[in-house]
């Protein structure tokens, strides 16, 4: 089980900013899939890099099973990563690549070229160890380097925004690919990205972070539906409001425009495909909040309406 | 549709294909190298080539046998090689620590350092030697090699050292992260991913040790000798054309199928990759191992390059009579029994004269071939004009004179022949500085300036040339650096009562006693305030990445 305790990392070149990492906590057991989520610049990225022992931390603990790896480099660590540039070796063919960790541990070339045959096939690129990885679409090298991070079979997979630069149709497909391939190694994986989808989709938990601290850390479901903090809510696509009471955080499902309720001036709307997107301003506390409104009865910018809030999809947040 | 609109695709595709005009110019452009090239440069080497394999007329193989079959001059085809290839490894085994260090760390003077470390690629051979006796190091085959590490640490921390700042760190740490350990990583990954660079680096290092010539003669001592300095001997002082010629010969071929067989191994040895903004992947000395090699190269740099020439300048200054100009004053005076004809002094003046017509002949012939070269999008011209750099300088002074000596050019005793020698050793460089920058521009640069109205001459006037002429400045303050220098090409024919700095430094060196090692001192330093103000000149201009060197 990885523990990571208090950690804090600082870049050189920016002494005085504050630390991309800072003070953080984070526990991914075997067989769990942890993602860390967070917009760009919150410090994922370097938190995986010190994770690997990449980058040196400023303090705190990176601990495997309660063995403190301060010490040990990173080649030692028996930890995979995955890049989110892939960083193939262009100078070798695909094979080549997948094999590559598997030399390292001294694996003999008949059973390393069986294992990554058996890699290949397993993220759908059977057959191609002989192929340039210049020649290969970038979906394509996303599987080579995921191949290449499992060959070694890692007791931690660590993947940067695995599928940060993919269309959206290959991510889709991707996903299911990779909760299979979680699922059947049963060990840690800790994965960052910016995108809570992709988040959702793949992981057992969710730790949310903001400016290298941990906002949230929870089961998927539970940050979902129950953000802890305006941060979090907000992140996830919640409005917070102090409009109806209490700070609440609500999704644009959860507020409608009504006869009576709180007084809103209709700032603009978008349309959603299924709905429009109706953004209001109140009038007492003048909050941006965003409203989905379905049916024919779409008002105008700048016309005024009434606001009521559905209690039952309202999460209530602390002050 | 807008009559406007009609005449900016007429000028866009006119900007493409050419028009009937700067068709001529190309063909001008292609014109001219070429010319000079086949009279200046083909000429002479064909001479050579009938001195030493038909020397009276018919074929003759026997200048050719006695390279091989005499026992001495065997000797000085194998010291030549084997000579060669040990100052390569030296060089590289003592660079590439340093082309790391100002590649990957950052720290305080850091781009100082780097400028640094270019100067004494560009100090002529003389004056190195000069430095190296004036630190006291006997000649022996060691000065030598350490001659030849001065000239050639630029080259692997410029060509080595360029791609090391850009070499994406993911890839070794992907493979760090896949258990191979720091050795392994630098194995594996970074040295595979510097093949390139470190090859190119090796080829121009060997090249330069085995057409080394000035380094030779001055630090080898007597009995040391290398194919260029038997050619200068063989030419001046036992008069046997036909075995310099064959010598020639010997190296020339050497050099081609050298370059030949680099290249072809290379070709698809070299994969593109991934290229990062230097600033990603420097950093502060942050490990221990890091600070060990910071100090260390650091160290090697100043006393291998730093301290020769500071002893120097120190030398110079400090004649028996006491600190001061006093071997400087000397310069000015004729002294009897000296092998020098007029006041060392004088040699000023020739040698800012002789730079002065080879840059400009240099950067005309150069630029143009550049600019052709990147226009007809073909590398040949580029490559012929690269010629002479693989030719050595002793090979062309040879050439020039055998070839210009006899109708249909007779330039005998010319005051042109200097110039053009220098000219044609400079002129390499400056294709290789220009060439680059011009195919650089991008190309939708033209194309907007084509969409706004300007005509094809405009586009050259208003976006090629402001472009060209920094580089060709550039390239210029090398030439001129360059050809100050030059020795090899010049010794052969240079007119005794018109000696130029380097000459004057080798007679001086030539004769005893302390006065005149102190004037060759002193010449040594004027000559390298020349160089260094040329190179200073070109180096305001240079303005972020240019060229190969």
């Amino acid at each position: 089980m990885l523990e990571v305790q208090d950690l804090v990392v600082r870049y050189e070149d920016r002494a005085d900013a504050a630390p991309a990492v800072d003070g953080l906590d984070l526990r991914v057991g075997d067989g769990e899939v942890v993602c860390v989520l967070g917009p760009s610049g919150s410090g994922k990225s370097t938190l995986l890099r010190a994770i690997a022992g990449l980058e040196p931390p400023a303090a705190g603990t990176v601990a495997w099973d309660g063995v403190d790896l301060r010490d040990t480099p990173p080649h030692r660590r028996r930890f995979g990563l995955m890049f989110q540039d892939h960083a193939l070796f262009p100078h070798r063919d695909v094979g080549g690549n997948v094999a590559f960790g598997l030399r390292m541990q001294g694996v003999a070339s008949d059973a390393a070229r069986a294992r990554t045959a058996d890699l290949l096939t397993l993220v759908g690129l059977p057959g191609t160890e002989d192929r340039a990885v210049r020649a290969l679409s970038g979906g394509e090298q996303q599987r080579v380097a995921l191949a290449r991070a499992l060959a070694p079979d890692p007791r931690l997979l660590m993947l940067d925004e695995p599928l940060g630069a993919l269309d959206r149709a290959l991510r889709e497909h991707l996903v299911d690919e990779l909760r299979a391939i979680f699922g059947r190694r049963d060990r840690a994986v800790l994965l960052v990205t910016h995108d809570h989808e992709e988040a959702f989709a793949l992981a057992d938990r969710v730790v949310v972070v903001r400016a290298g601290r941990v906002e949230q850390d929870a089961d998927a479901a539970t940050v979902w539906q129950h953000p802890a903090t305006p941060f979090v809510a907000e992140f996830l696509g919640y409005n917070v409001t102090a409009a109806f009471g209490p700070l609440v955080a609500v999704r644009p499902e959860g507020l409608t425009l009504a006869s009576a309720g709180v007084p809103v001036t209709v700032v603009d709307r978008t349309f959603r495909r299924d709905h429009f997107r109706v953004r209001v301003r109140t009038a007492s506390t003048q909050e941006v909040l965003d409203v989905a409104v379905r049916g024919s009865a779409i008002p105008d910018a700048g016309s005024t309406a009434h606001l009521v809030l559905d209690e039952a999809a309202a999460v209530p947040l602390p002050a | 549709m807008d009559p406007r609109v009609d005449r900016h695709r007429a000028a866009v595709t006119r900007a493409r294909t050419g028009t009937r005009g700067s068709r001529a110019a190309t063909a001008v452009a292609i014109a001219v190298p070429c010319a000079f090239i086949a009279v200046f440069f083909a000429y002479p080497v064909a001479s050579i080539l009938g001195r030493g394999l038909a020397p009276d007329g018919a074929l003759d193989l026997d200048p050719l046998r006695r390279v091989f079959t005499d026992p001495s001059q065997r000797g000085v085809v194998w010291f030549t090689v084997w000579q060669a290839a040990l100052s390569t490894v030296l060089t590289l085994a003592l660079a590439l620590p340093g082309a790391y260090v100002l590649a990957r760390l950052r720290f305080p003077g850091r781009s100082l350092i780097r400028a640094l470390v270019t100067i004494p690629f560009v100090m002529p051979t003389v004056l190195v030697a000069s430095a190296f006796l004036a630190l006291g190091v006997p000649r022996s085959l060691g000065a030598i090699l350490l001659a030849h590490v001065f000239f050639n640490y630029a080259v692997v921390v410029r060509v080595v050292g360029e791609l090391w700042r850009h070499l994406d760190p993911h890839e070794e740490e992907a493979a760090r992260m896949l258990g191979a350990s720091r050795m392994r990583v630098l194995r594996e990954v970074t040295l595979r991913a510097l093949r390139p660079g470190i090859v190119a680096a090796a080829t121009i290092t060997f090249l330069f040790c085995f057409t080394s010539f000035g380094v030779i003669l001055f630090l080898g001592g007597p009995t040391r000798s290398t194919i260029e300095t038997e050619i200068y001997r063989q030419t001046t002082r036992f008069l046997d054309l036909p075995l310099a010629a064959a010598l020639s010969i010997v190296q020339l071929v050497a050099v081609v199928v050298l370059l030949w067989l680099v290249g072809r191994f290379e070709r698809g040895a070299s994969v593109p990759r991934r290229l990062r903004a230097a600033r990603e992947v420097e950093h502060r000395p942050r490990s221990a191992a890091d600070r060990v090699l910071l100090a260390t190269n650091l160290a090697v740099m100043a006393a291998l390059l730093a301290l020769p020439l500071a002893v120097l300048v120190v030398r110079s200054l400090t004649p028996p009579s006491g600190f001061g100009f006093g071997y400087y004053r000397a310069l000015g005076e004729v002294r009897a029994g000296s092998t020098l004809f007029v006041a060392p002094l004088d040699a000023v003046g020739n040698s800012l004269r002789f730079a002065v017509v080879a840059t400009v002949i240099a950067v005309v012939v150069g630029g143009l071939a550049a600019w052709a070269g990147v226009r007809t999008k073909s590398r040949w011209l580029e490559g012929a004009l690269a010629l002479p750099l693989g030719i050595s300088a002793v090979t062309l002074g040879f050439g020039f004179l055998i070839a210009l000596d006899e109708p249909p050019l007779d330039l005998r005793g010319s005051q042109w022949l200097v110039p053009l020698a220098q000219a044609l050793v400079a002129m390499p460089f400056v294709v290789l500085l220009t060439a680059p920058v011009l195919r650089a521009i991008d190309p939708r640069m033209r194309d907007a300036a084509t969409m706004l109205g300007a005509s094809p001459a405009r586009v050259r006037r208003a976006v090629d040339l402001p472009i060209a002429a920094r580089a060709l400045f550039v390239a210029g303050a090398f030439a001129f650096a360059i050809s100050l220098g030059e020795f090899g090409a010049t010794t052969f024919v240079v007119r005794p009562d018109a000696p130029t700095l380097p000459i004057v430094v080798y007679r001086l060196l030539g004769q005893p006693g302390d006065v005149s090692f102190g004037a060759a001192m002193a010449a040594s330093c004027i000559l390298m305030l020349l160089v260094a103000a040329a190179m200073l000149a070109g180096d305001r201009m240079r303005a972020g990445r240019l060229g190969e060197f």
